[in-house]
């Protein structure tokens, strides 16, 4: 025979017993949801090493007419920005690019613009001081455009690892998160001391760099 | 990208008043800024006559359109599809009779919602015959 109150005690324990387990898990549910999140970062926004080119060396001059070698930023992760006054998607990305450069320069990063303007400095410097550059500004030209494939489209943007590999191309207006992505991916990443470490005099097969720009120039045949 | 159609020859008269109307056209979802843009660091588009018997009295742009863009904040003075422009010309009294042509440049500078493409000159050219 059952008795009733002996029953009733451990059917209420074991109903108490179950509700602390529920609570618990919801607890640590609810904890686990307020916490802070650790933002994910998407480390296909960067090619495998494996698969990378070296970034074609290049030397143009700033405003003040002093070379810069893309060789200067040798050890460094560079964002290397071509764009251009009259371009307005360019625009968009350029307070990034300030802002990256204020976050990480510590780190080894650095970003270079190449402003492919025709009309050069003249037009580049006041726009440039109007939206206060934080980051060195370099003239570009046609042939420097070719050993990046084909400067078709702006913005296109290139960042290079440490090794002075290409490890990510974007041509036009991209997520600012993409960038930053592959900033930090390339950051955090370990140097390969088997590199040399320094951007190459990449021979015309290294154009292939420029993915993204094939499609362009298919997109923009001018007649 | 920019594709500008044939003119037909011109035939007209000394001291007369010639007009040309060009037929341009850009490919769906490309615009390029009008001959009067929003902002002064942007390229306009341009029709120089440069060269031929006749005098430009007046060129009138295609009708701009305001559009807004995902990269701009503000609406952006372009033009789209297809336009025309059309320049008025005056026959000087004195100009040669026969077939001539009248040439000159139309600059643009075109973009779709995520990048832009550098600045183009495309050469015009017209048949022209004076009698």
């Amino acid at each position: 025979m059952t008795n009733p109150l002996t029953s009733f005690s451990y059917a209420a324990i074991g109903k108490a017993a179950r509700y602390t387990a529920i609570s618990g898990v919801a607890l640590l549910l609810g904890l686990m949801a307020c916490s802070p999140r650790t933002p994910v970062r998407n480390t296909a926004s960067v090619k495998p090493e494996s698969t990378r080119k070296k970034a074609p060396e290049f030397t143009l001059k700033d405003s003040h007419g002093a070379p810069v070698h893309l060789s200067d930023f040798k050890g460094k992760v560079v964002l290397l920005d071509f764009w251009a006054t009259w371009c307005s998607p360019c625009a968009v990305e350029l307070p990034w690019f300030m802002e990256f450069e204020r976050k990480y320069k510590d780190r080894g990063f650095e970003v270079l613009g190449v402003a492919m303007d025709d009309e050069g400095w003249k037009i580049i410097n006041p726009f440039v001081a109007k939206r206060k550059f934080n980051y060195r500004v370099v003239l570009g030209d046609d042939l420097t455009g070719d050993q990046y494939g084909g400067i078709e489209a702006l913005p296109s943007t290139y960042v290079i690892d440490r090794n002075g590999k290409i490890a990510a191309v974007h041509i036009g207006l991209t997520n600012k998160k993409d960038f930053e992505d592959a900033i930090q991916t390339l950051l955090d990443a370990p140097v390969n001391t088997a590199e040399e470490g320094r951007p190459g005099n990449s021979p015309a097969g290294d154009r292939a760099a420029g993915a993204g720009a094939d499609a362009q120039r298919r997109a923009g045949s001018h007649s | 990208m920019l594709n500008v159609a044939p003119v037909p020859t011109v035939r007209t008269q000394k001291g007369a008043v010639a007009v040309v109307t060009l037929r341009a056209s850009l490919p769906q979802g490309y615009h390029a800024n009008s001959n009067t843009p929003t902002d002064a660091y942007l390229i306009p588009l341009s029709l120089k006559w440069t060269g031929g018997p006749l005098q430009v009295d007046a060129v009138t742009y295609p009708k701009a359109s305001l559009e807004k863009y995902a990269f701009s904040e503000k609406p952006l003075s372009v033009v789209t599809g297809e336009f025309t422009l059309t320049t008025k010309f005056k026959v000087p009294a004195d100009a040669p009779n026969g077939a001539a042509a009248q040439t000159g440049t139309l600059k643009f500078q075109a973009c779709n919602d995520r990048m832009c493409f550098a600045p183009k000159t495309v050469n015009v050219s017209v048949a022209v015959e004076i009698q």
